[in-house]
């Protein structure tokens, strides 16, 4: 299944780009996509995973940008 | 953001007082004060990040250089260090800024609301709650919010959200309706034939938004690059300042430790993560302003290679609007077209539609039975008790029903009736006015080779094709061999060249699906088409594909630009830096400075001509 997210205060590319690469690498997750300029992260993932992933990924985003905003679109 | 202004303009003045006063106290506690103030957020969020195990944050990095700078007695470059780099995340928010609300405003074609009829009254409602079959009222100005068809009232309509064209359309009674349009002046009622998201809108924004998912071979090498470079730098910047006091006598830990600052200073590769994405989201948001949606940067990218651009005939370079132009009877001309009619009824093609145009009489379904479409041929089918055959040569052929050949411009349909020959309907086709813009521009493009296919016969497509001045065209083709004679170009083209097919997307998904672009015209309201396409061109132009192809190119040099700039400016100042002729302020320029201005050059690909 595909979730779409928003990562409202995201100012960092490059962080954006890490939590691509951590969040990619979580249990049951198939595909991951950000865009940066619309500040929005697709996830492609196994439907039974998806509540702990979505805690796990929300967990990564703060690490890397405290004051992001993350939230199910 | 503005107090973060006021921290850095205090701070500037603290630095300032610094360089100017004599005690050499003072001047350490007007650096560190200024230190404090501009980068005390940055040293905060490193040790913050350290505790995560990140050693390799940006914010981390920041800090031991400038840190490094107090330390080895270069009190001043530390603070300039930390005050210039905050200095130009300010400018990089600003263009990130700008960049998002450009991107914004070119997406803001969703509605907020709707009014929905209920009663005698209308209410407000959130598109996603109407449903299929609610009416709803479009006032003056008003955006369209979900696909229908107005049942009262007429107005212009402003498509230009959707297409690109500037020129209103007239709407009325009966006519479809898609979300996204703005109404100009009438009041027009609507019955909604399609929910919030299923309809034009929303499906154009997702398909712009999930563009960035399939990416670009530049896209794909920043991110790798990415990963890289950040600890190679870093790891050559703690050789640096290691290595060379220990072997070189008269090498100190002081100067080598200042060039090694300088290293991790430029270790973001933040100008790159950023510009580069930038520039292809950019240029698909462009292309979609002008009616060219194109479904990921990987496409955008190949429209630049384009060697080979093949055209479906029928609805891509023609109106694909038949008229019966003559009708030659060895009896009845009126039984001819009639029997034609009937035997077509319950085909869509375009051919059939003009027949039973022509016809223009009520058509009694019961009389008709056993329809077998035969396709690349025609269809037969018992009309009224007479087993009724309508169709092209190969047809008449099929069937062994003597017939004479003619070479005539346009479509020749023959009708036998059990078994013997009737007569045959000729129908033909207009070329757009716009097919003659597009091929000069192809040429123009110097595109190596443009190709037309085409299931009509030998004489209408050649005509077609001369008109235009296409070389080289394939007629009378089965839709399985368009799929062939692609393949055969694809082994013609050179192997980084690509082959573009622009087809009507509805009869030729597979053909569209098999070439490197698949471009379907003409998607305004075709679901079929957005689905099957990479590229959509909304309006029904040709000549949209050569602007598809010029913003394509574009936005490649554009994101070349970028990487080169980017990279080579980083280089430079790190060579520079090693062997002792770059200050740290320098690299603070190669870091915030190059990404303020790769993002600026990256803007200019969301305005495209």
């Amino acid at each position: 299944m595909k979730k779409t997210f928003k990562l409202e205060g995201l100012n960092c590319a490059n962080c954006l780009a890490k939590m691509e690469r951590k969040i990619s690498k979580l249990k049951g997750v198939t595909n991951v996509s950000s865009n940066f300029f619309t500040a929005k992260m697709i996830i492609e993932a196994d439907e039974d995973f998806m509540p702990e992933i979505e805690e796990a990924a929300s967990k990564i985003v703060k690490k890397y940008e405290p004051q992001v905003v993350f939230t199910v679109e | 953001m503005k107090k973060m202004l006021w921290r850095l303009i205090i701070s500037s003045i603290f630095f300032i007082l610094g360089i100017f006063i004599n005690s050499s106290n003072a001047k350490l506690i007007l650096f560190a004060a200024s230190y404090i103030l501009a980068g005390g957020d940055v040293v905060k969020r490193a040790i913050y990040n350290i505790k995560e195990g990140e050693v390799f944050d940006e914010n981390f990095l920041m800090s031991v250089a400038s840190l490094g700078a107090f330390l080895i007695g270069e009190a001043p470059e530390g603070v300039a260090v930390m005050l210039f780099y905050q200095v130009g995340e300010i400018f990089q928010d600003y263009a990130v800024g700008q960049s998002r609300r450009s991107i914004a405003s070119l997406m803001d074609i969703r509605p907020d609301y709707a009014n929905v009829k209920e009663g005698d009254k209308l209410i407000k409602k959130d598109p996603e709650d109407v449903k299929i079959g609610d009416i709803i009222v479009i006032k003056a100005g008003e955006r369209v919010p979900l696909d229908g068809i107005i049942t009262e009232g007429s107005s212009m309509v402003d498509t230009s959200a959707l297409t690109g064209e500037s020129v209103p359309r007239d709407v009325g009674e009966g006519s479809e309706i898609l979300s996204g349009c703005i109404n100009i002046n009438g009041v027009i009622t609507v019955k909604v034939t399609k929910e919030y998201k299923e309809s034009t809108v929303s499906k154009i924004l997702d398909l712009v938004e999930n563009a960035s998912s399939k990416k670009s071979q530049p896209e794909k090498f920043i991110t790798k690059f990415a990963r890289i470079y950040t600890p190679i730098v870093v790891g050559i910047a703690v050789i640096l300042a290691i290595v060379p006091p220990l072997i070189i006598k008269e090498a100190t830990f002081s100067q080598w430790i200042y060039r090694s600052l300088s290293f991790l200073v430029v270790s973001c590769p933040c100008a790159l993560v950023i510009s580069v994405p930038l520039s292809f989201f950019g240029g698909i948001g462009g292309a979609s302003k002008k009616g060219i949606l194109v479904k990921g940067g990987n496409y955008l990218e190949s429209m630049a290679k384009t060697e080979i651009v093949v055209f479906d005939k029928t609805g891509t370079l023609t109106k694909g609007v038949f008229k019966v132009q003559k009708i030659v009877a060895e009896n009845s001309p009126e039984e001819v077209l009639r029997l034609a009619a009937y035997a077509e009824n319950y085909s869509n093609h375009p051919i059939s539609i003009s027949l039973k145009e022509a016809y223009n009489k009520e058509i009694d379904s019961k009389l008709i039975s056993d329809v077998e479409e035969i396709s690349g041929h025609g269809v037969s089918a018992l009309v009224d008790g007479v087993n009724v055959l309508v169709g092209n040569d190969k047809l008449m052929n099929k069937y062994s029903i003597p017939y004479s050949k003619y070479i005539l411009p346009g479509t020749v349909v023959h009708v036998a009736k059990d078994g013997n020959y009737a007569g045959y309907i000729l129908i033909s086709d207009e070329i757009k006015e716009d097919s003659h813009k597009a091929i000069k521009g192809l040429k123009d493009q110097n595109i190596k080779d443009i190709v037309m296919l085409t299931g009509d016969n030998k004489s209408s497509g050649e005509n077609t094709a001369k008109e235009l001045g296409i070389k080289k065209v394939y007629t009378e083709l089965l839709p399985a061999d368009k799929i062939e004679k692609v393949e055969e170009l694809i082994s013609q083209k050179s192997e980084k060249g690509v082959l573009m097919y622009a087809g009507d997307g509805i009869n030729d998904a597979p053909v569209l699906a098999r070439a490197d672009v698949g471009v379907a015209m003409g998607g305004l309201g075709s679901d079929a088409a957005i689905e099957a396409a990479d590229v959509v061109i909304m309006t029904d132009e040709p000549s949209k594909i050569v602007q598809a192809i010029r913003i394509s190119q574009n936005t490649l040099k554009i994101a070349y630009q970028n990487i080169i700039f980017a990279i080579s400016v980083k280089v430079l100042i790190l060579l520079l830096s090693s062997i002792g002729y770059a200050s740290l302020w320098a690299a603070v320029f190669a870091d915030v400075g190059v990404t303020f201005i790769a993002i600026l050059n990256a803007m200019r690909a969301l305005k495209q001509k």
